[in-house]
């Protein structure tokens, strides 16, 4: 701890920050627009300058860059002295010399940093009154508006998008006062992360197109707290809702999980909540067409399911308190897992070595700090998206280190990046076709899947001879000995594979982590496995080893069940379509709880609408075994109920989490993740409303001019209205953030402890998953697979991170970046099939048709098949299949939209 | 004791005396409605949306009016023609709430919305007083004649490209290396 003086006022700062950073930990109002709390100082905009004076004695002082001198102790700064004032005042004033007088028709308006550092500094008039520079926009996609005129120059979206992001069709063009952020020609933004974008840029330059079409002020939205349920990493965000639709996702700050960011499924993928095909109302099938239930029928129904012969399949997709409801009511022996049984499998592994003390299940603010990495056959850029955004600065931890023996402090991040240049901290990734991550990897490997599980053997038994080999080849043994001595010298080795091809893989990393921990009382090695789905875990947890889908399916089938519940699934997309049909023809009644229409509700007796993440409060559980609470934000205007409230008489979401925690082995910690009742003063709600909503006595005023009273939320702690307890007070429950003077979201940093710190009293969520005092064992190396014969090729299955979410696939920007199902397929393999890139081609065993993609990284012999928007089970295929051209070639979306870095375009058959 | 009774005779007999000497006075009333008063220009009755003078609806739909209303009375939702100017979807005000405060007219960087010196809005029913963009939106420029945001403002709209606006230099040629 330093101590520095600041307008007179001692402060303890520490001395490895800068006094910018310090001076916004302690709560003071200093303007800034080109540091960010996470890529750090470059002092590019000249808007954060103090006064530092030499010592008691200097009255003169002089003018330093608050974000590029280091908080030393001792230090004697001024804010509010007349030199700085002044200079700060002018520094804006030469930024808004071309500015566009556009606020009123900006997206940023009233939440833009740019307006509250120009408050701040004290500039309010135009001075200048010559012309304007002006710029064209580009057309970026169909998430991201350009509008260039309202730069500062700041380099922000650079820095972010190239620098952090490793997106490289974003840069700086031109020169002096033209500078111009772009593309080099007008196109898709292809980073997987541009939405951050929006907020980085501290103006309104890049803004959120759909938000835009669909636009409101931040002061109008409804918000609360909830958390993405596009993926497994279970990120926080601020979904917005105003006028019954759902607005807008941005990034709310959880100092162990997303930080500042979310990937663009998260962001742009809410939107089939307002997908007019929702299913709103409960229905029964008579005859094949549907009728309206009522109260009565709906509770006799109910009643009905209660009797024996009644099984439930649970959802990866659906809450826990949901997911429990319905083990509850058909019993924990007829509930039944709802994703496929091949992730069934690997789950079961995967909650094994999720209590093993060996590991450790590393947020993503541990896999930030791990300086040697191995991926294993899974392309973490599709599955997990946000721990791709983790991994890519993981790799700057040699720089890092480097910086360190230089005594360059770590926020100087030109200084960091200039000093190390093309050193990375090892990053290696061993699967069957290359991925997005590669321009970070220190070495990549192309292989099939199983000589990829047996190189992870080889390295676990490099490591440790105790672990067991697998076959060598000698192929590859230069780098699986660089690959064990990396992991093996590291201080924060980490090991990441995930589910998306069963559990070899995942046996062999834990083998990897377990050679690297070898035995000893050493800490736990970082060991990442990663499921596809929200609640992936929350569901493996709930639903029994010995209860499958397959099971389930079977059961039906041979009449010992008579009745299913299914829960927030399409089966379709998790189990062989013959062996569905079979099940639900012969089930005298299906029931279908869900938010749209998919196959399966098409075969369902009964629907009843389920309400959608933003409609209702929740917990899920993400890949590290960590449950979070998400908040309600709006309700829903028609019929939907949260799937738990159709089906047992729970009263509370905190009732069933309660009953959860008893009942279900392994929820005991659940209750943690609700909050306390203690920081609410005098029963007051948390309002999820801002104290500058507008419209209240008009917005329904034409439906009826006497305002309805105002909605009571009798399940949680936040109110729909526009009072109750300030933000301010109580920052575990920020409905949105915004501090006095703080318009944007860089008000966060008024609400955590220090920059980069826990929010105020704040919840990180609670890991659930205990590890057993004992440790496991090795896995047995896998044995060969079957060699394809010559016409056939070794199928894996690929993610997309637009497109294989069964929900955000309902979404209309996501849509317009999604594909067909395609097979990825390497040139040699096309040729010897004569198929060109982006022919329709039809796979066996069922002849589902996909388009051929042609890609120079892929294995020769392994066929990548993308299921598109369940247009093809994954349950379909086992193993091998054979690839033909087809007789029809049209195709819906073609494969326009993917972008990879290894197309092979030209003509194969020339 | 004696000037106490004198002082509060005296100070009876003077307020008196006002009070009949208005009757030689002209009344400032009128007699309402065979005749009508006269109303100031800038007297703060019904609100309108006026347009700009090129008679394209002036309102952006920024919604700083909306939250500077005190009563919360004003609702709209913005959207947007093919080629990219901002409107309101739809406007409404409730005017059994509205307090003729005037902090729209304040707030408003366009000039759209405007108060004026009509007061004759009494209704039946209460319901009759929301009112819609429909019965708002004017045909003239109002009070303010010549503001046209969108000559000013720097975005694209039909009609004006970049650069087009006013104060604004013709737009950079990024792949130009000259000063
Ligand atoms: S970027 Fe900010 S200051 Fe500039 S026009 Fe938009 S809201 Fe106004
Ligand atoms: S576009 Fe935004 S982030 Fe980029 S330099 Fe301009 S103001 Fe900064
Ligand atoms: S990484 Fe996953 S949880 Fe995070 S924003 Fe993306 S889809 Fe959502
Ligand atoms: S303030 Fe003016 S421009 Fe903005 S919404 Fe209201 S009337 Fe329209
Ligand atoms: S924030 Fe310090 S120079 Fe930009």
């Amino acid at each position: 701890m330093a101590k520095i003086v600041i307008d007179g006022v001692e402060h303890e700062v520490n001395p490895d920050n800068n006094l910018l950073q310090e001076c916004l930990s302690l709560g003071l109002d200093l303007p800034y627009f080109c540091w960010h709390p996470s890529m750090g100082s470059v002092g590019a905009c000249r808007q954060c300058a103090v006064m530092q004076y030499r010592d008691a004695d200097d009255k003169e002082g002089m003018l330093v860059m608050a974000c590029m001198t280091p908080a030393t102790d001792g230090a004697i700064i001024s804010l509010e002295a007349e030199g700085a004032k002044s200079f700060r005042s002018d520094v804006i004033e030469s930024l808004m010399i071309s500015h566009p007088h556009d606020c009123p028709v900006c997206e940023e308006g009233g939440e833009c940093h740019l307006q509250d550092m120009t408050q701040m500094s004290g500039h309010n008039y135009r001075r200048y009154d010559k012309k304007k520079r002006t710029h064209h926009n580009q057309y970026l996609g169909p998430f991201i508006n350009h509008e260039m005129n309202r730069c500062i120059t700041c380099y922000r979206c650079v820095r972010y998008y190239g620098d952090y992001a490793g997106g490289t069709d974003l840069s700086a063009q031109a020169s002096h006062h033209h500078v111009y952020f772009g593309r080099h020609e007008e196109g898709v933004l292809e980073s997987e992360f541009s939405g951050n974008l929006v907020e980085v840029c501290p103006t309104g330059v890049f803004t959120d197109k759909g938000f835009s079409e669909n636009y409101s002020r931040k002061w109008d939205l409804q918000t609360a707290p909830s958390v993405c349920v596009g993926c497994s990493v279970g990120c926080n965000t601020t979904p917005g809702e105003r006028y019954g639709s759902l607005r807008r996702i941005v990034n709310r700050y959880n100092s162990e999980v997303n930080g500042y960011f979310l990937c663009d499924r998260g962001r742009f993928g809410f939107d089939f909540v307002n997908n007019p095909d929702r299913l709103l109302e409960p229905v029964q099938r008579v005859d094949n067409t549907g009728e309206l239930l009522a109260d009565d029928q709906i509770k006799a129904l109910i009643k009905e399911f209660k009797a024996d012969g009644t099984i439930g399949i649970g959802s990866p997709r659906a809450s826990n308190e949901s997911n429990f409801a319905l083990r509850a009511m058909v019993g924990e022996e007829n509930f039944y897992a709802g994703y496929s049984d091949v992730e069934h499998d690997s789950m079961q592994v995967i909650l094994e070595l999720a209590s093993d003390v060996a590991f450790h299940s590393p947020s993503v603010r541990e896999i930030e700090a791990a300086d040697a990495v191995l991926i294993l056959g899974e392309d973490v850029t599709n599955v997990a998206p946000r721990i791709a955004l983790a991994l890519r600065q993981s790799v700057r931890n040699k720089a890092k280190d480097l910086a360190e023996d230089s005594r360059i402090p770590q926020w100087q991040d030109a200084a960091v990046r200039e000093l190390a240049q093309h050193e990375r901290s090892p990053l290696s990734i061993l699967s069957p076709a290359v991925s997005r991550l590669d321009d970070v990897a220190s070495d990549r490997i192309i292989e099939s899947l199983s000589v990829v599980v047996s190189m992870g053997h080889q390295i676990a038994n490099r490591i440790s001879a105790s672990a067991p080999s697998a076959a060598a080849s000698t192929e590859h043994s230069e780098v699986i000995e660089k690959i064990a001595m990396q992991l093996k010298s590291a201080k924060r080795p980490l090991i990441i594979a995930g589910n998306s091809n069963g559990s070899d893989v995942i046996k062999a990393a834990a083998n990897i982590a377990r050679a690297l921990r070898d035995g000893s009382d050493g800490p736990a090695i970082d060991l990442c496995l990663l499921v596809p789905e929200v609640n992936s875990v929350g569901m493996g947890l709930m639903a029994s080893a010995e209860n499958p889908l397959g099971a389930a399916l079977e059961k039906l089938q041979s009449g010992e069940a008579k009745r299913v519940i299914v829960l927030e699934n399409d089966l379709y997309r998790r189990a062989a379509k013959a062996a569905v049909d079979a099940a639900l023809t012969k089930a005298t009644k299906v029931l279908v709880l869900d938010q749209l229409p998919t196959a399966t509700t098409a075969n369902a007796d009964v629907i009843l609408p389920a309400t959608a993440f933003s409609e209702h409060e929740a917990t899920y559980i993400n890949y590290e075994g960590r449950a979070q609470l998400s908040f309600q934000v709006h309700q829903c205007q028609k019929q939907a109920q949260p799937s738990w409230r159709w089906i047992c008489d729970a009263e509370h979401v905190d009732d069933l989490v309660e009953r959860c925690c008893n009942e279900a082995p392994g929820f005991a910690r659940l209750r943690e993740v609700l909050p306390g009742e203690n920081p609410f003063v005098a029963g007051m709600k948390v309002p999820r409303q801002s104290h500058r909503y507008s419209g209240r006595t008009a917005m329904l005023a034409n439906v009826n001019v006497h305002e309805p009273k105002q909605m009571e939320d009798k399940d949680s702690i936040m109110s729909f209205s526009m009072e109750g307890i300030p933000a301010q007070k109580d920052a575990s429950v920020l409905a949105s953030s915004w501090a006095p003077k703080w318009n944007s979201n860089q008000s966060i940093s008024k609400f955590q402890d220090e920059v980069n710190g826990e929010l105020k009293q704040g919840h990180v969520g609670c890991l659930l998953i205990e590890r057993k005092n004992s440790s496991g064992s090795y896995f047995e190396a896998a044995t060969e697979l079957k060699e394809p014969s010559a016409k056939q090729l070794r199928v894996v299955f690929s993610y997309q991170i637009f497109g294989s979410d069964e929900l955000s696939a309902r979404s209309k920007p996501i849509q317009a970046r999604m594909t067909d199902a395609y097979i990825g397929l390497s040139p040699q393999d096309a040729r010897k099939r004569g198929l060109s890139h982006g022919d329709v081609a039809t796979i066996s065993p069922l002849g589902s048709p996909v388009v051929v993609c042609i890609r120079t990284g892929i294995k020769v012999g392994t066929a990548m098949l993308h299921c598109g928007d369940g247009n093809i089970s994954p349950a379909d295929f086992s193993g091998l299949i054979e690839v033909e051209k087809s007789a029809t070639q049209t195709t819906s979306r073609g494969i326009g939209n993917l972008i990879v870095s290894d197309f092979h375009e030209e003509e194969i058959n020339s | 004791m004696l000037t106490l009774i004198k002082d509060t005779l005296t100070s009876q007999v003077v307020t008196l005396w006002r009070v009949f000497s208005h009757l030689w006075v002209k009344a400032d009333t009128v007699e309402y409605p065979d005749e009508q008063p006269y109303m100031f220009p800038r007297w703060r009755g019904r609100i309108i949306l006026s347009r700009d003078p090129d008679g394209e609806e002036r309102c952006v739909a920024c919604n700083l009016c909306a939250v500077a209303c005190p009563v919360d009375c004003i609702a709209l939702q913005k959207t947007e023609d093919e080629e990219g100017r901002w409107y309101p979807e739809f406007f409404r005000i409730n005017f059994s709430r509205c307090i003729m405060c005037g902090f729209c007219e304040e707030a408003c960087p366009t000039n759209a919305i405007q108060l004026t010196p009509d007061f004759e809005m009494a209704e039946y029913k209460r319901q009759d007083m929301v009112w819609e963009k429909e019965d708002l939106l004017i045909d003239g420029t109002g009070k303010y004649h010549d503001y046209n945001f969108y000559r000013v403002a720097g975005k694209k709209i039909g009609g004006k490209d970049k650069g087009e606006a006013l104060n604004e230099a013709v737009p950079v040629n990024v792949r130009s290396l000259l000063p």
